[in-house]
This record gives structure tokens, C-alpha cells and sequence, in this order.
């Protein structure tokens, strides 16, 4: 027996924006390190892939989040938004707390969640400064610049991060590929959530795929 | 709908973040300068990962135009006794001038000793015979767009180049190779990236930033409201 955790259209946007996220980072690194210079003959084709991957992330979230089948998704944000009192008291004692119970996702995941759409966000505004500077003073443009390349690094180490913690814990991990978690997993890890999704209220029911 | 009681931390760390990079982008330019200033100090090179450090950010106004060594050709004409038409191997072959120079640009980066080499634009113009009428430069690129200008005292400065190498490589097609104006006194859109034509002229004819508001005398430190330190 497993629990639903992601319906479909949470784990497509999840990819697809992994996806643009892949091609946004590391064209950019390429810009800022000169990495692979040599085998990249044309610039303005990566600064052009870089600058249209960027708006693409913002785009794909919001069709992923605005129409009908983005209610899976509006739900888990407005999780992701709410902070139970043990949450805040795992989150302080850096996930030690005993018998905190947590919800759908744990403080740290709630951070990564709240974190990098918003990064998305200032990444996107700042990159769109940079790219239509025209009308913009030297002194927006520098600060632009700066912030961009400021959230770049918060990004990496926060994508990276992400990963790392999702490869050390499979079960999670599955349900971002497959969609579901064992049971196990649920009880142990999420308990707050467990009950929620097996109790028979009919408004806890966990959304799952049409 | 159902939604977890508590409190809502994730809506004020997303808000919260988007203003952090709103006030960023209004002072960013400052905190970047000082960040600059401090990182001229470090002996590790380590400071170059910062925000706002090292490395150059490439600039262009029309694309990226390519051409060969092979192909490239450099006019020198105008108010000449002879005007010239110069090989890239023209120019290597004349008395090559290597300096090491700050490069700052008027957006506010700058890239701490960038070794050129080339020869001074004072060989060539004297190559070709410049008039007594001819009291200024026009410099053309061969992206069919960009222009620059400098008055004849200036253009026979010992830091005024023809460039052909950048930290002991030939001038990549970004950084406005093969061949490029160095201006290693002023700021950088003085040094016309891919450079085609140099054309004496009577007086100044003011360049393609020139005619969108930066100063024609583009000292730096000295120039368009800044005060960085000179190079």
C-alpha cells in the first residue's frame, strides 16, 4: 500500500522546471566563469538561451499554478505557507527535535519551496534589467547586476543542496518520480500528514490524478 | 479547502526575499563598488567569485560580427598623406607594446591587470602621415554599427593601442577581436571592440555612446559623474 504524495501535474511542473532550471544555471555559469567558452561559438546564442530559459521558468510556474489542474499545487503551496508550532521547533533545533510532527513537507523543504520562487522572481526582474538595460541608469543596471549574480549563488548552493538531500532519501525522492511513498515513509517521516491523508474526513483527501 | 493551521512563515520569506532584491537593485551599485575596493587587497584571487567581481561582462550594440585573421583588414584613412590598408600581419609585425592596466567600465565593473599587446596608435598614424588639418579620430568596427572618436593629442598618448592580444591570447571575437582599440586612461566603450577603420578627421565627431549621453573625454575617474580610481 503507498500514499499518493504528487498528482501528475505537481511532478511534470516539478521537471519541467528542474529542466529550465538545468539550461538557466548553467549557461549562466558559463557567462560568469567562461566555463566551456571555447566551445560555445556563439555568444549571443547562449545569452539569448539563458535570458528566454529564465523567462520560461517564470511562465511554466504560472501556468502550472493558475489553471484548474493546478489545485495540487495551490494546496501544497498553502502548506508549504503555514508553519505548525513543531515545525518551528524542528526547524530551530536543525531537524533534532524529538517527536516534532511534521506535516506534508519539512521545514527545510518548506524553505527550499518558499526560497526559490522567489529567487526565480528577483533572478527573472534583475535579468530583465540587465538584458533591456536601455532605459535603465548605470547605477540600477550595476545594482541588477549585482543582485542577479547574488541570487545566482543562493540558487546553486540551494539547487544543489536539494539535490544532495533528495538523493540521500529515496523514498522522498519517488515521490517526486513515481508519485507515491510507502506507507513507512508517511508514518514516520510526516506523521502529521499520515493522519491527515488516511483519516476519513472528506476534506483531507489527498487530490489524485483524472 | 483544507490548508494546515499555523503561521504563515513562507509567505514573509517569499515576500520578504523580493524585497531584499528590490533594495539590492537600488543599492547594489554601491555595495558592488565597495566590495570592489575591498577585494584589490586579496592575494588569492578568491574575491573574484564575488558579486560584482572579477571577469568582464561583454557588451555589444549590433552582435557579435566574426572575422578571421586572415580576413581582417584595418583602414587608416581620412586627412592622410597615405592611406593604408594593414594585414593583421602588418600589424604584428610592427614594434609590439605590452601593458598592464585596470579595464573600467562606466557601468561600474572593472577588471583588475588586463595585459594587453599591440602597437601604438601613434605608429600607425605616422605610418600613414597624418595633415596638418587633422585634428581628430574617428574609429570605426566592422559590427557596421559602433563608433569612437578621440582628438589627435590623445591618440598619440604611450597608452593608446591598436590591440591584437588580451593576457597573452589572441583577442577573442567577445572581446572584440581580432583587432581592437585599448584607451587604457578612459573608460570602455572608448576601446572600440573589432576595429576596422581609423579615420583622421578635423574635429571630434562624437561616438555612438557619445550621441546617447556619455562624455566624448572619458577619463576615468574624471568623467560621466563617477569617481573611480584612474586606471
Amino acid at each position: 500500500m503507498r500514499v499518493p504524495r504528487f498528482t501528475r501535474t505537481e511532478r511534470i511542473a516539478h521537471w519541467v522546471n528542474a529542466a529550465l532550471f538545468t539550461v538557466a544555471m548553467s549557461t549562466g555559469a558559463m557567462f560568469r566563469f567562461g566555463i566551456g567558452q571555447s566551445l560555445i561559438s556563439d555568444r549571443a546564442l547562449v545569452r539569448g538561451v539563458h535570458v528566454y530559459t529564465g523567462l520560461g521558468i517564470v511562465v511554466a510556474f504560472l501556468i502550472a499554478v493558475i489553471p484548474r489542474w493546478g489545485r495540487a499545487l495551490r494546496r501544497d503551496a498553502s502548506r508549504i505557507n503555514r508553519w505548525s508550532p513543531d515545525e518551528i521547533r524542528w526547524l530551530k533545533s536543525l531537524g533534532r527535535a524529538r517527536g516534532a510532527r511534521l506535516g506534508k513537507f519539512n521545514p527545510g523543504q518548506k524553505l527550499n519551496a518558499a526560497f526559490v520562487p522567489a529567487a526565480a522572481l528577483v533572478l527573472a526582474a534583475s535579468g530583465a534589467i540587465m538584458f533591456w538595460n536601455r532605459p535603465f541608469s548605470t547605477e540600477l543596471r550595476n545594482g541588477a547586476d549585482f543582485v542577479h549574480q547574488s541570487f545566482a549563488w543562493l540558487i546553486w548552493i540551494t539547487v544543489a543542496g536539494h539535490i544532495l538531500l533528495a538523493l540521500q532519501d529515496r523514498e522522498s525522492l519517488r515521490g517526486m518520480t513515481g508519485g507515491t511513498v510507502s506507507t513507512e515513509w508517511a508514518r514516520d517521516h510526516r506523521p502529521a500528514w499520515y493522519a491527515e491523508v488516511t483519516s476519513v474526513t472528506p476534506e483531507a483527501a489527498e487530490p489524485v490524478d483524472a | 479547502m483544507a490548508h494546515e493551521p499555523g503561521t504563515p512563515i513562507g509567505r514573509r520569506l517569499f515576500l520578504g526575499l523580493l524585497g531584499l532584491g528590490a533594495v539590492g537593485i537600488a543599492t547594489g551599485s554601491s555595495i558592488s563598488n565597495a566590495l570592489q575596493r575591498l577585494a584589490k587587497n586579496d592575494p588569492t584571487g578568491l574575491s573574484a567569485i564575488l558579486p560584482g567581481g572579477g571577469g568582464w561582462r561583454y557588451y555589444q550594440v549590433n552582435g557579435y560580427p566574426k572575422r578571421s585573421r586572415s580576413e581582417y583588414r584595418l583602414r587608416v584613412a581620412g586627412l592622410v598623406d597615405t592611406p593604408l590598408t594593414l594585414t593583421y600581419e602588418d600589424l604584428t609585425s610592427l614594434p609590439p607594446i605590452k601593458v598592464t592596466r585596470d579595464f573600467q567600465c562606466v557601468t561600474g565593473w572593472r577588471v583588475l591587470g588586463v595585459k594587453w599587446q599591440g602597437v601604438l596608435l601613434r605608429d600607425v598614424l605616422d605610418r600613414a602621415g597624418v595633415q596638418p588639418e587633422g585634428g581628430a579620430i574617428r574609429f570605426t568596427s566592422f559590427d557596421g554599427a559602433y563608433t569612437e572618436s578621440l582628438t589627435m593629442k590623445q591618440a598619440r598618448r604611450d597608452d593608446v593601442l591598436v590591440a591584437y592580444q588580451l593576457d597573452g591570447k589572441n583577442i577573442s571575437t567577445d572581446h572584440g577581436g581580432p583587432v581592437r582599440l585599448v584607451v587604457l586612461p578612459m573608460y570602455g566603450y572608448k576601446n572600440t571592440k573589432w576595429l576596422e577603420t581609423i579615420e583622421v578627421t578635423r574635429a571630434v565627431v562624437p561616438g555612438y555612446w557619445e550621441e546617447r549621453g556619455y562624455e566624448v573625454d572619458a577619463w576615468v575617474g574624471a568623467s560621466n559623474g563617477r569617481n573611480d580610481e584612474p586606471t
